[in-house]
């Protein structure tokens, strides 16, 4: 055991004299993909997209190793060009956080979606599977360099990228609806990007420079700003909005996820949306920290806070189990935008939450859609009145979505929990105490119809249903895993939390989320946390009891309430294409405003 | 009026009519036709840019005439829009082969007909 210590201290020495020119991988390995598949095609393509995909945990793996062992963030210039030429990578404490999370998410897929995409024996090729594994390369090339990118147009082309490989992937079935839902994804997207170019472009005539270092040197020491550049701020930030699909900018995602396969619903839910907030993050906090303290910073909050609600209030209304998930999808990247009001103060808490956040909610989100298609694909429908019986059929499925719903609910030991406690010391702690309440609430509602799914699925007839399809162990398994990765995220040393903290400019309070964590596992913060939920539950089980003593029940949980049906109503209408496309305009215009009045 | 001042009138005009196309046509490949709009006004905003010889060589007070950078990016940009375009367009045509729609109200109900139009 003694020899062993030195011979990893002498590797992890290696890795570090190979510093920057690790993030390279990261970013060759998917382009290698993309490539090959073209030549390796047919009945081996998913066994070496696996192979890459593991190559990808691997160096994700090893970069986080040196950011962490380095204690300082790795940089890279392709080409040995120095910006503002040239174009810089990067990667903090942040940004190796977020490669780690997609290569464990994307492994997680790739094994799922071996049995679903590959070609059968016996049978001649078919389209589907080489466009999922090279669309599947597309995204991984695109997030990564969204994660590593450090200069706005690079980061810019890695967006187009990742959206081009996510749209396809929606109408992999090629039926009407699904296409539909891809072009109006596409289409709204687009006017997102070209948003954000437009800010980059004003950018560069402001200041001549896209690399972000270099523009936030300049921001921080000029003593007024030109109106260009918040102007420039704000184009960019509504044009990520509309892309990471926050309240009540999500027209385009119900319908996407309502036809995509399971695969490509949990990339998209669990990835794709996190890359153009990963972005955000860039701007706020990295670009412009300034603008955290403005009115601005409200705004963004204000509408986390609505997407909360409204996500959850609507997933409450669902009669499909996934798109149930798809608008408990909605309400968790609410928290997300949280942490702009909360962070004002120049704490790096807040920040912390929103990556931790980041990284639960993928790795939950993944295990449930996937989790779902097992479950519609034994069933042959995800209606959530019909899972009676499903629990006793497949029993490692059912466990497993409970547990990722556990990390969404923000139950101890999970992720979520900590997402939690850390956003509520802050909101109490900076004196905000209306984004406390929201977070509780929302941890309510998403206990109310997570219960209400398990106590159907946990319910029905005491013969176990045949499955029409009866999914392999593995993917039973990789479900499992990824569940279980959200559930003990909380168990992790809180060591890991301070990795967030490399590389940051303000670390000025570097270690205050893992103090403020070390004191969330006092048994009566536990129980403050468990009694809410056991009385929703107890809710929840009350109104099961009352509906099954009625013989016929109408679809959806509550479907002939007037509030429910004037939400319905509400959905519906900001769903529609004008109404969306004028609500980004007007969040522009309110963003503008309120950061050209508060400086 | 100088060059600049004309050309970046212009890209405001194209960025705000691809705006409207795209925010208030109904019909797919309107909206597409808008999306392009938008991007050659930005474009056509990173010209005038250029023009002005902002950006690095100011920065580095060559005091040279035009600055290089914004084509390279702009022809990028094309290259991606280019790209957006053709996808755009074969996920429409696939649409309307498959169901013979040309809009992407699908689950929404239809926006009521303007008061002053009447059926025959």
């Amino acid at each position: 055991m003694m020899a062993l210590q030195p011979l990893f201290a002498a590797w992890f020495a290696d890795l570090m004299d190979l510093g920057g020119l690790l993030l390279v991988i990261p970013l060759m390995l998917p382009v290698v993909g993309l490539l090959l598949a073209l030549i390796v095609r047919g009945r081996s393509l998913g066994r070496f997209a696996l192979a890459l995909l593991l190559l990808g945990l691997t160096s994700a793996a090893a970069i986080t190793a040196a950011v962490a062992t380095g204690d300082q963030a790795l940089h890279y210039q392709l080409g040995g060009w120095a910006p503002p030429l040239g174009v810089a990578l990067k990667a903090d404490g942040l940004s190796a956080v977020m490669l780690l999370t997609t290569a464990v998410v994307l492994l997680g897929v790739g094994i799922y979606a071996q049995r679903g995409f590959q070609v059968p024996a016996g049978l001649p090729e078919t389209r589907r599977s080489l466009a999922f594994w090279t669309l599947l390369c597309g995204i991984w090339g695109g997030i990564n360099t969204v994660f590593l990118g450090q200069d706005l147009f690079t980061l810019f082309v890695a967006l187009e990228l990742l959206t081009f490989s996510a749209v396809p992937l929606v109408a992999l079935d090629g039926r009407p609806e699904t296409l539909a839902a891809a072009l109006r994804y596409l289409l709204f997207a687009l006017l997102g990007s070209v948003l954000y170019l437009l800010g980059a472009v004003l950018f560069y005539g402001t200041y001549g420079t896209l690399d972000i270092a270099l523009l936030a040197d300049l921001i921080a020491g000029a003593d007024t700003l030109p109106p260009a550049v918040p102007v420039a701020a704000a184009l960019m930030t509504v044009g990520l909005l509309a892309k990471t699909a926050l309240f009540p900018l999500h027209l385009w995602l119900p319908p996407a996820h309502a036809g995509a396969p399971p695969a490509a619903s949990a990339v998209l839910s669990a990835l794709v949306v996190k890359a153009s907030f990963f972005l955000i993050l860039r701007i706020w906090f990295d670009l412009m920290p300034a603008l955290l303290t403005l009115t601005a910073a409200q705004v963004l909050g204000a509408l986390g806070a609505a997407a909360i609600l409204f996500g959850n209030l609507v997933a409450l209304r669902q009669t499909r189990l996934k798109l149930l998930i798809a608008y408990s999808t909605l309400a968790q990247i609410g928290y997300l935008f949280l942490i702009f009001p909360l962070a004002a103060g120049g704490s790096s808490v807040a920040l912390t939450a929103g990556a931790l956040q980041v990284v639960a909610h993928a790795c939950a989100k993944a295990a449930m859609f996937m989790g779902a298609g097992l479950i519609a694909a034994a069933l042959g429908h995800d209606r959530i009145r019909g899972l009676g019986g499903i629990g006793r059929a497949l029993p490692l499925t059912v466990l497993a979505f409970g547990l990722a719903g556990l990390s969404l609910i923000g139950l101890p030991p999970s992720g979520g929990y900590l997402v939690k406690t850390l956003l509520s010391a802050e909101a109490i702690g900076t004196g905000q105490w209306w984004w406390y309440l929201v977070v509780q609430a929302g941890g309510l509602l998403t206990a109310a119809y997570l219960f209400f799914v398990l106590s159907q699925a946990l319910s029905g007839p005491r013969q176990p249903a045949t499955p029409h399809e009866h999914p392999r162990l593995a993917q039973q398994l990789v479900v499992l895993a990824l569940a279980l990765c959200a559930l003990l995220l909380g168990l992790l040393p809180l060591s890991a939390v301070d990795l967030l903290d490399i590389g940051r400019p303000a670390a000025a309070d570097s270690g205050a989320a893992s103090a403020l964590l070390a004191d969330a596992w006092s048994l009566d913060k536990l129980w403050s946390g468990l009694w809410p939920v056991l009385i929703v539950a107890a809710l929840v089980i009350a109104v099961r009891y009352r509906q099954q003593r009625k013989p016929v029940e109408p679809e959806g949980i509550k479907p002939t309430a007037a509030p429910g049906r004037a939400l319905d109503q509400l959905d519906s209408l900001l769903r529609q294409w004008p109404v969306g496309g004028l609500l980004l305009l007007v969040l522009v215009a309110a963003l503008v405003q309120t950061m050209l009045v508060g400086r | 009026m100088s060059g600049t001042t004309l050309f970046g009138l212009c890209a405001a005009a194209l960025v705000g009519l691809g705006l409207y196309g795209l925010i208030c046509q109904p019909g797919a490949l309107r909206k597409i036709l808008a999306f392009n709009l938008i991007g050659s006004g930005v474009f056509l905003l990173f010209g005038v840019i250029a023009q002005r010889g902002g950006g690095v060589l100011a920065l580095a007070g060559t005091g040279a005439d035009g600055d290089p950078v914004p084509q390279a990016l702009v022809i990028t940009g094309l290259v991606v829009a280019f790209a957006a375009t053709a996808i755009a367009v074969t996920l429409l045509v696939r649409l309307a082969e498959t169901s013979a729609r040309g809009t992407l109200e699908g689950d929404e109900p239809a926006p009521p007909a303007p008061a002053g139009e009447r059926r025959p």
